[in-house]
């Protein structure tokens, strides 16, 4: 398509090249390959799984407002909690935070018109919705995967077989669009930066991008085996891991973990790359410790590669690996922690707005501190041989998955639908939404540490009745976090109809961005802007200027 | 105020936080009452860790909410926070913090490890006496290799046989342990069987006080064998044998949870275990063991149970159901039970 040789092009825009001067809405349904068309595509049809898998949730706990097996038959439960963990990560947070925020803004804020292989960006995003078609079927056709979003062998070769094989061949296709969509991130980034841009006036989501595409081309490919190996097992008589038939179990779970522990990083470090955006803008203060934040994404992604043992602790592990992987696993607590430091420290002695996104990103921060710290037992072996596969490894993942990675999504939304609408969600309806979300996660969360460390396995759709209480509470937090997205998705709706123009530049923030239109015009600049100031500059002199000072930085269309 | 310098009230702070930390460390009550020997150690261990991450959490948390209050933007103040881009000394500081307290927290971490058994799994099972005591019941046959080497070799016969879990912690790593059970994980019970008497039940019985040795494999799927008060998991892996070695410090019935997916009924994979006295459980032995002929009985005119009745074998009176007892008989008899092998 000729837009896609022209967009890559660092040149001036031209008419005539076979694109419309504005999409139009349909144009949003087809192969499109304009990356921020193609942003908006992930994040609705993330934004659209989200619904399905807090649906699951929900049913998963009013199943476990009791302690009897009363609501849903045990496998459909078995089913839920698979598909909830699958839909959350694969179809959810991966393709929100690194296919949503990582196309919309990368060329964007680098000044590049569009990525660097847009075809191969539009393949990437096509892969997701037969990706979600295929779990959808799988219900259909045996009930859904039953086995956890682990699914590790024997369980995921002897339960549902044709469920299981679907739910492995979706999992390869959103990997598979993971690996091409890093592929784009790391040439892009690289290559088509504004000339005037060096790498230490990148803005932080970047450096967090390419951390990110790293770590998903190292581990990506290893999923993707282990689920081809699982597939021939079930279907074709494969043994790779049949123990009566001279397979090994443990084996998947090194090649699952080597995958998914990186996952979490995955699905982490975008938003901590949001994070760094939204503090400063909303603090109207400099990022603290640029290149500390920068090079502990780069660290959490060398060492994000070495800890995946750390889930197969009680596993078929030897002694030397439970030390080693201890070790390693808690070394990763260093980088974050001076993460959140700074952030912390770029809250000093700003001038905070309580902005949504703003409220959001703090939200994060105090979640992620608590997760982060459960992390840390949970890290060490001796203690995680007693809570490992129990409510107190659920409590803690999902405090950083939703705490975190969540919570960062909504803050990204808050602070860039204007960038991505023209025009501003509705505050007063935000900050109901961030009181819900809030309180919801807290109750929800907090008390399965509880549960887990007085003896609840994960897992379970019946429990022991001493443990009733607690799971009542946490049933009633998982509604509150279902009434919860109801304001939000209503102001979704609305704003973008009908809300408040934005301008370019509402938040009166310094990275390059904002120095375009809202919604930006297709290829992005009608001349591409200059490199004037850093992305942080705020409280200097040059704070004032909005947009690269001097020419030629159109800021409306002609 | 002003006459207070700001040290002093950095001082104060640090000192209440400290005892705060210390104080909730101490009496957070999180924990199940300890039963095993390695409980109190993994317990000391999480204490450390509360009381570090209790002031961490407060210091942070506060720092966040202080900022939120204290540098909010004020009514009509359209101005930009001061321009600091960084501090070295600071971010050093909070580098290396961490990071002490990382490598304190691992180094103590390897100690309780190495305490509690982890480094002694498979390969200090005494002198061989084991194949005396388990010969054909035996779900794990390493009895025959074990046999063959002598205390020197017995980390050859680590490598070879690859069991994982714990053993016997350091002081007790050359005597052999006072009972051993072979576990069997299977959907959805827990077999446990004596190899030395012969007992066979759902529940799993112990004496306190002695040197226990369960030795852990799975026949169908990976399920994981944990009792909370013991502080003590292992996974029950098909083909890959493990052992679990405690003593029982507490007399009393306690929980043994599935805590690894297995199936639609995971969570009715429940049974438990009881902590004898000495006296009480030679008892148990001697009154299992005369029933023992009546048992077999039973179980073979149960042979093929129907799914109601396999189900109900979950149940909570599982350990003296008779369909119980018939799914223990007909899993010692399977073939693929102890076909597992080590020599693979």
């Amino acid at each position: 398509m000729a837009q896609a040789e022209v967009s890559i092009k660092p040149t001036e825009l031209q008419g005539g090249h076979g694109h419309p001067d504005k999409w139009k809405w349909y144009d949003y349904f087809t192969f499109n390959v304009d990356h921020k068309v193609i942003g908006i595509q992930y994040l609705v049809t993330s934004f659209l799984f989200y619904l399905v898998g807090g649906f699951m949730a929900v049913l998963m706990r009013t199943e476990l407002a009791t302690p009897d097996s009363d609501f849903l038959s045990p496998d459909l439960y078995n089913a839920f909690l698979t598909n909830h963990g699958t839909i959350m990560i694969f179809l959810w947070i991966v393709p929100a935070a690194i296919g949503g925020f990582g196309n919309y803004l990368i060329p964007l804020m680098i000044g590049a018109r569009d990525m660097a292989f847009p075809k191969l960006n539009a393949i990437a995003f096509w892969l997701n919705p037969p990706a979600g078609a295929l779990l959808a079927a799988s219900f259909f056709f045996g009930g859904g995967a039953q086995a956890g979003w682990t699914s590790y062998p024997p369980l995921s070769e002897i339960t549902a077989n044709l469920p299981q094989t679907l739910w492995c061949a979706a999992l390869v296709m959103v990997g598979t669009s993971s690996i091409l969509g890093s592929v784009n991130f790391l040439v892009t980034i690289w290559k088509m930066r504004v000339p005037s841009m060096k790498w230490d006036q990148m803005p932080l989501f970047c450096w967090a991008m390419v951390a990110t595409s790293i770590l998903a081309l190292f581990a990506t490919p290893v999923l993707a085996a282990a689920l081809i190996l699982l597939i021939f097992d079930i279907n074709f008589g494969t043994s790779f891991f049949k123990p009566d038939a001279g397979g090994n179990v443990v084996v998947y779970q090194h090649l699952f973990w080597f995958y998914s522990h990186p996952a979490v990083y995955l699905m982490i470090l975008p938003i901590f790359g949001i994070m760094s955006e939204v503090i400063p803008v909303h603090a109207r203060k400099p990022i603290f410790g640029y290149k500390a934040i920068a090079y502990s994404s780069l660290t959490i992604c060398l060492v994000g590669l070495f800890v995946w043992v750390h889930h197969m602790f009680t596993s078929g592990t030897a002694p030397w690996m439970r030390i080693f992987f201890t070790i390693s696993t808690l070394i990763v607590a260093v980088p974050t922690g001076v993460k959140i430091f700074s952030w912390v420290a770029t809250l000093w002695g700003g001038k905070i707005r309580y902005t949504t996104a703003m409220l959001f990103a703090v939200g994060l921060l105090s979640m992620f501190v608590f997760g982060g710290l459960s992390g840390v037992t949970l890290g060490a072996a001796p203690f995680d041989i007693h809570v490992h596969d129990t409510y107190y490894v659920v409590g803690h993942f999902h405090y950083v998955l939703f705490g975190g990675s969540v919570f960062g999504i909504y803050s990204g939304i808050y602070h860039w639908f204007p960038k991505m609408t023209g025009r501003m969600l509705n505050e007063p309806l935000g900050k109901v939404h961030f009181v819900l979300t809030f309180i919801g996660t807290i109750l929800t969360f907090t008390p399965m540490h509880s549960l887990g460390m007085q003896g609840m396995p994960r897992r379970v759709a019946m429990y022991d009745p001493q443990f009733a209480d607690l799971n009542q509470l946490v049933t009633i937090g998982s509604y509150v976090l279902a009434v919860s997205v109801i304001p939000f998705y209503i102001n979704v709706i609305w704003s973008w109809m009908a809300g408040k123009e934005a301008g370019p530049n509402p938040w009166n923030a310094m990275t390059m961005e904002w120095t375009t239109d809202s919604p930006p015009m297709i290829e992005n600049w009608e001349v591409l802007p200059v490199l004037t100031h850093g992305p942080y500059e705020y409280g200097m002199d040059k704070a004032d200027q909005v947009g690269p000072a001097g020419e030629p930085v159109a800021t409306t269309r002609p | 105020m002003k006459q207070i310098p700001a040290p002093f009230w950095t001082l104060v702070l640090g000192i209440a936080v400290t005892l705060i930390s210390l104080w909730v460390g101490q009496n957070h009550n999180l924990l199940p009452i300890q039963a095993s020997e390695q409980a109190p150690l993994v317990d000391d261990l999480f204490d450390v860790m509360v009381t570090i991450g209790t002031a961490l959490f407060i210091v942070v948390q506060g720092a966040i909410i202080y900022s939120m209050v204290r540098f909010r933007q004020r009514k009509g103040d359209e101005t930009d926070g001061l321009p600091i881009e960084g501090n070295l000394p600071l971010e050093a500081f909070w580098t290396a913090i961490p990071s002490i307290i990382v490598v304190g927290l691992g180094l103590y971490s390897v100690v309780v490890f190495q305490e509690m058994g982890g480094f002694s799994p498979g390969g200090h099972h005494g002198h061989g006496t084991m194949v005396a005591m388990a010969p054909q019941q035996s779900v794990i046959d390493v009895a025959p290799l074990l046999a063959q080497v002598g205390e020197g070799e017995s980390a050859d016969v680590y490598s070879r046989t690859q069991v994982y879990g714990f053993g016997a912690s350091p002081l007790m790593q050359l005597n052999q342990p006072d009972v051993t059970v072979n576990v069997t994980g299977m959907q959805y019970a827990w077999i446990f069987n004596y190899p030395d008497t012969g007992i066979i039940d759902g529940e799993l019985h112990v004496p306190v006080g002695k040197d226990v040795q369960l030795l852990i494999e799975a026949k169908d799927v990976i399920h994981s064998f944990w009792v909370p008060q013991f502080r003590l998991k292992q996974d029950a892996l098909p083909g890959e044998p493990a052992e679990l070695r405690f003593v029982a410090t507490r007399e009393g019935t306690y929980p043994v949870v599935c805590a690894e997916l297995c199936g639609a009924y995971h969570g009715g994979m429940r049974t438990q275990v009881i902590v004898h006295s000495p006296e009480e459980y030679a008892d148990w032995v001697a009154s299992r063991v005369a029933e023992a002929s009546s048992t077999t009985a039973v179980a073979q005119t149960l042979a093929s149970p129907t799914s109601a009745e396999y189900l109900a074998a979950i149940a909570p009176d599982l350990a003296t159901s008779p369909v119980q007892i018939a799914q223990m008989n007909h899993a010692q008899m399977d073939h693929g039970l102890s076909g597992v092998s080590m020599d693979r």
